[in-house]
């Protein structure tokens, strides 16, 4: 009979993790769908009975920390600043209103699927991933924690306890624009996270990231800081092709084609750019 | 600390309960199987399509993706914790459970939402419902049923003689409403032994079975494995017998990637826990070279073929001749219920309930592979959760017809997703060719087709395909030369079969596409072009079949209106300029209803009891579409007594005539005929017995028939008389053929009886920049002859106009690729544009009533009227589908150049 725990505090669980290996379950959106057997197969920690890793919370110093088992409904429901509207975005676009009830968003990270919906978002808020274990925690970048398809930085023993989007990253207006064949219960062709603070008509710092493009979203650093200074009713029309395709390595698949995938990463871009450029300064 | 999971605490629907569950199951199970709360249905296991929503503390989850300790301490509701409250009337009123299997998903979204916001806007419940896919409906009437909750209204049943063309909820509508309704995995006798099929991992191969019994003898319980060497009779079937080529389990070959090879049966914690990865068996890559079947020389199972006068000829003296090129590919039914049943022996009979279309043809089949007499196969459809067709075939039949005869225990089958899409049949994809040609005036002058469809490993529905493809590829048009060819052709893929149309939506792709070059090379407009070469009454078809009661001209001219009204407001609308283009298109459909060429009758049985109980025999299978209602409301009218009044009994083939199955359009047509003719010769004894007049009024009232007429009333007392062998005082039963002539050489004849015609107008908004295609508004314009229920007539509409859009813009199934609901899309609440619907009736002088069928003729104009609109807004001519983003963009790139 495999082992079921689901402890309730975080020592506990990594007591447990550092005893055998397990899958960690919280939402099983993705685990289910893996298996076609009546029950998780494997030894499983369900980390969902932990209070100290639920909620979606702003620090004392403006930081933003969503648990390690908060659900996307969580973020919908949480009060943060615009910065977070492209992640709240994302979260109505994950799956359909059951998923986003029971799905979390580091596991959506954990999964690190190519076309995970919150990794561009959180990337352009520029998350770390904090990690722990019983011997100790570590906090680690968000870039640096998908390290491909379904492959984390994650040891033995570890699992996310939190992510924390640093107060710096919490400026600024966003937006997230998905790209599926169809409406709702979609996985994206392509799909985008822009955020930009702008003082007076310019963008100060652009925070760019597409997913659904490359074997793990990406930030467009040499788009980013193309657009500093730069008026944000013209945002739309830096968005130049080569500092897409410099970054970024679609492929084809069922949903597209690669040079699709490149083309439409670029109009979603300009698009998301042009909805955050100010009603009247938006080019027509 | 761990909580102890010895036993789970929660409540579900109000009652605190304690359970012994492993707390990693899937509350799905735990509700379906520990708690015989089978409301909650499963259709995906993968969190895809939402039928199993249940709440959770309020909260809309999928019970599938929930372990059951997620549940501990916390509240569950299911459909049965619902009851039926003002949403479920809300549904049955707005007819917005067809088949019935996502409605209890849909229920409990909608429950959520409202709880919310009591009155939501149109958006919101598209949104809420999104996670939940419908296959039937289109959605329309589930969201306009949610929007309308608040507003209570009884139904009002129809007087007598009132119920044809009365709006009438289902008469069956109820279970489905208040999670009732018994699918085929809702029924677990005690002691059921669970079933399970080792499957081939690839194809073409060669098997080998190892040492099975030190396997079994391996397992943690009992196991009993059947092979094909345990099959009694001929392991081999197909649903048009001189065709038949399928085994049931394989014996050495495999010929599609799923073929199974073995069953495993035993207690269904043991045979859940199997690992059927470690079934002995060897497996050797097979040749695709080698024929697929030895016997079809260049895997060729059959040509159809129509040829009427010289279209070479034809095509070289017209003004203008168009040519196009298009390749559709696999379309999965994508039935929300994945195949499921049980099987039980019971006095020597094997009795099967599972999902179906055709109950006989499954006795027949069955009974054959089992090395049974039919009569010793009884056959009662579950309720199906959708069919469109591929429910016609054999699936899950004679293996739990074989363990339960072989073991003598009850034996259950469910498919999960995964093998229903692997396993069961398909829309052929088609690659097609056509020439067509207009004189000056823009009259057709000439149609050459010809068409290659995959129809994959095995027979199946194959030869219909190619049979119905050159009979309707002209379309509703006067065609006076006309060759048409179609080639059902095997592969190592999977089976290709019945899917809704039978290989016409295909085919009309490919011909409204030269209409729409012909138009514009006439300089002509689509509709009137449409207009001007609409079949006529007495015009000979393709096939030099004359008909009456020709609805096409007047579908089309009622699309007139809302045709010029959409071209003007897409003209505003693309004067603006941008990156939006606004388009229109058109599209035709014709569909013979029933076999082709073929008999195919239906048996409809009324009785009195000598208690006053009026039944219905009605075996027409009912997969949503609405028979159980329309025969009803047909043979009530014939009979003169009130549809409320009647009982209905079947389907079941001990206690149902042969209705035929449930495919080709052909229930309310056929058994329609059956139902009023039985109907009017009940209504003749009665009269007869009262010796009452043809206009006399017939009341029942407790187990007395009041005969009514001018003169005065008569009585019945049906006590009085002595029942019959079905136990009825008085009864009828009539059988109903239509008259048709099989096809000549050259495909000349009379294939069907009765046609049914339609036209359907897309109106779409085409993104240029990412290749989207919005489709925003329907109007789709049917012929029925006579409409027997406007309400589920509309349902078929809407539900057959989303199976188009999805065949248009979204649908393509890549073996080994596309197993699922997350791969394979099908629209969702958010995809569809608004329907509006415009019936017409010409009566056809064949039908009861004058009425004609529908189910099929709906899907076919949908994706050709989507495909001209986006050629209209942007020229982008799609030649292969589905119109993805990607595909849509570089045809616009294309049409620039």
């Amino acid at each position: 009979m495999p082992a079921y725990l689901r402890p309730d505090t975080l020592d506990a669980a990594l007591d447990a993790l550092a005893r055998q290996p397990m899958t960690i379950a919280a939402g099983c959106t993705d685990l289910f769908p893996a298996t076609e057997a009546r029950a998780l197969p494997g030894d499983v920690l369900d980390i969902t009975g932990i209070p100290a890793l639920r909620g979606v919370a702003r620090g004392a110093e403006g930081d933003v920390r969503i648990g390690g088992a908060a659900s996307w409904a969580d973020v919908i429901r949480a009060d943060l600043p615009p910065a977070f509207d492209m992640l709240k975005e994302a979260a109505r676009e994950v799956g359909s209103v059951q998923i986003q009830n029971a799905a979390t968003v580091a596991g959506n990270l954990c999964n690190a699927s190519p076309a995970a919906d919150g990794v561009p978002c959180l990337l352009a808020l520029d998350a770390e991933v904090e990690i722990a274990s019983a011997k100790g925690a570590r906090r680690v970048p968000l870039a640096g924690f998908i390290t491909g398809p379904r492959q984390t930085v994650l040891a033995p023993g570890e699992m996310v306890v939190a992510l924390h989007v640093p107060a710096a990253a919490t400026e600024g207006q966003s937006r997230f624009l998905k790209l599926g064949a169809r409406k709702y219960l979609v996985i994206s062709i392509a799909m985008v996270a822009v955020r930009l603070r702008a003082e007076a008509g310019r963008i100060e710092e652009a925070a760019i990231a597409v997913g659904s493009c490359s074997a793990v979203a990406q930030r467009l650093g040499a788009l980013e800081a193309a657009l500093e200074g730069v008026a944000l009713s013209d945002a739309p029309t830096r968005v130049e092709a080569e500092l897409l395709s410099a970054v970024l390595s679609p492929i084809d698949d069922i949903r597209a084609d690669a040079a699709y995938r490149l083309r439409a990463a670029g109009e979603l871009i300009r698009r998301a750019l042009a909805d955050l450029a100010p009603e009247k300064e938006r080019a027509a | 600390m761990n909580r102890p999971f010895d036993s789970l605490q929660l409540t579900v629907n109000g009652d605190a309960l304690s359970l012994p569950v492993a707390p990693g199951r899937r509350l799905s199970e735990v509700l379906r199987e520990g708690l015989g709360l089978r409301g909650t249905k499963v259709g995906c296991d993968a969190g895809d399509c939402g039928a199993c929503t249940v709440l959770l503390d309020g909260a809309p989850v999928c019970a599938c993706l929930t372990p059951a300790a997620q549940a501990e301490g916390r509240a569950v509701t299911t459909v049965e914790g619902l009851g039926m409250g003002a949403l479920q009337q809300a549904f049955l009123r707005h007819g917005a459970a067809q088949c019935g299997i996502c409605t209890p998903g849909m229920l409990m979204a909608a429950t959520a939402l409202l709880r919310e916001r009591p009155k939501p806007s149109r958006a919101q419940v598209e949104e809420a419902l999104g996670g939940v896919l419908c296959r039937c409906t289109g959605y329309a009437k589930i969201i306009d049923a949610v929007m309308d909750a608040g507003a209570g209204a009884e139904p009002v049943m129809p007087g007598a003689g009132a119920a044809v063309g009365a709006r009438i909820e289902r008469l069956d509508g109820l279970p489905k409403v208040d999670g009732r309704e018994s699918y085929g995995a809702d029924d677990c006798p005690e002691g059921a032994l669970l079933v399970r099929a080792v499957r081939a991992p690839f194809a073409p191969a060669r098997f080998t079975l190892g040492d099975v019994g030190a396997w079994q003898a391996a397992q943690a319980g009992e196991v009993h494995v059947f092979t094909a060497a345990d099959i009694p009779g001929a392991n081999c079937f197909g649903t048009i017998p001189p065709f038949a080529d399928q085994p049931a389990l394989a014996e050495t070959r495999i010929r599609l990637k799923g073929e199974p090879v073995a069953l495993v049966a035993g207690e269904a914690h043991v045979i859940e826990a199997l690992d059927l990865a470690g079934f002995p068996v060897s497996w050797e890559m097979g040749d695709s070279q080698e024929p697929v079947h030895e016997t079809r020389e260049g895997n060729l199972l059959v040509r159809g073929l129509v040829r009427r006068g010289d279209v070479a000829a034809a095509l070289g003296a017209s003004a203008h001749v168009a040519e196009a090129e298009i390749e559709t590919p696999y379309i999965e039914h994508a039935y929300i219920e994945p195949e499921a049943g049980v099987a039980w022996m019971e006095a020597g009979t094997l009795v099967i309930r599972a999902c179906t279309q055709a109950p006989i043809m499954d006795r027949d089949d069955t009974a054959r592979i089992l090395g049974l007499p039919p009569e010793q196969v009884r056959i009662i459809p579950a309720a199906a959760g959708g069919g469109f067709g591929a429910k016609l075939d054999l699936s899950l039949q004679p293996f739990i017809g074989l363990v339960a005869l072989k073991t003598g225990r009850p034996a259950r089958m469910i498919y999960s997703r995964a093998e229903s899409m692997a396993t069961t049949t398909k829309r052929h994809p088609a690659k097609m060719r056509g020439r067509a040609g207009v004189d000056a005036e823009g009259r057709i002058t000439g149609l050459e087709f010809d068409g290659d469809f995959n129809t994959g490993a095995y027979a199946s529905w194959g030869p219909t395909v190619a049979g119905r493809v050159p009979v309707h590829a002209s379309g509703p048009y006067h065609t006076p030369a006309y060759l048409a060819e179609a080639r059902a052709i095997h592969s190592y893929e999977p089976i290709s079969g019945a899917f809704r149309g039978f290989g016409v939506p295909q085919a009309a792709i490919l011909q409204e596409a030269l209409y729409d070059s012909l138009a514009e090379q006439a300089g002509m407009d689509g509709l009137a072009f449409r207009r001007l070469n609409a079949l006529q009454d007495g015009q000979p078809t393709v096939c030099g079949q004359r008909l009456s009661g020709v609805g096409i001209a007047a579908c089309l001219d009622a699309l007139k209106a809302p045709w010029e009204a959409a071209h003007e407001a897409a003209r505003k609308a693309n004067a603006a300029g941008g990156r939006l283009r606004h388009g229109v298109g058109i599209a035709s459909c014709w569909y013979g209803c029933g076999n082709t060429g073929l008999p195919n009758p239906s048996t409809i049985r009324v009785g009195i009891t000598p208690e006053g109980a009026l039944c219905l025999h009605q075996g027409a299978t009912d997969i949503g579409q609405g028979a159980n209602t329309v025969i009803t409301q047909i043979c009530a009218d014939a009979l003169g007594l009130p549809v409320g009044q009647f009982r209905l009994i079947g389907p079941d083939t001990a206690l149902t005539p042969d209705c035929g199955k449930t495919s080709a359009s052909r229930q309310t047509f056929v058994t329609g005929r059956a139902a009023l003719a039985a109907g009017q010769a009940l209504r003749a004894q009665i009269l007869s017995l009262t010796n009452m007049g043809e206009d006399a009024r017939i009341t029942l009232e407790g187990a007395t028939l009041h005969v009514t007429d001018g003169s005065g009333e008569a009585r019945i007392a049906l006590s009085d008389i002595a029942p019959d062998a079905h136990g009825y005082a008085l009864a009828a039963e009539e059988t109903y053929d239509p008259p048709t002539t099989p096809l000549d050489a050259d495909g000349q004849g009379a294939p069907y009886a009765v046609y049914g015609f339609g036209a359907q107008m897309a109106e779409v908004v085409v993104d240029t920049a990412l290749g989207t295609v919005k489709v925003t508004r329907i109007t789709a314009a049917h012929d029925l002859g006579r409409v027997i229920n406007p309400l589920l007539a509309e349902g078929q509409v809407e539900g057959g106009i989303a199976q188009g859009l999805g065949l248009a813009l979204m649908e393509e199934y890549i073996p080994g690729r596309t197993e699922n609901l997350h791969d394979y899309l099908i629209p969702t609440t958010g995809d569809m544009p608004e329907v509006k619907t415009i019936f017409v009736e010409v009566p056809d002088p064949e039908g009861p009533m004058g009425a004609k069928g529908l189910g099929e003729h709906v899907l076919i104009p949908t994706a050709p009227a989507i495909l001209g609109a986006i050629r209209h807004a942007t020229g982008a001519r799609i030649t292969k589908l589905p119109a993805l983003p990607h595909r849509v963009l570089a045809a616009i790139a294309e049409a620039g150049r």
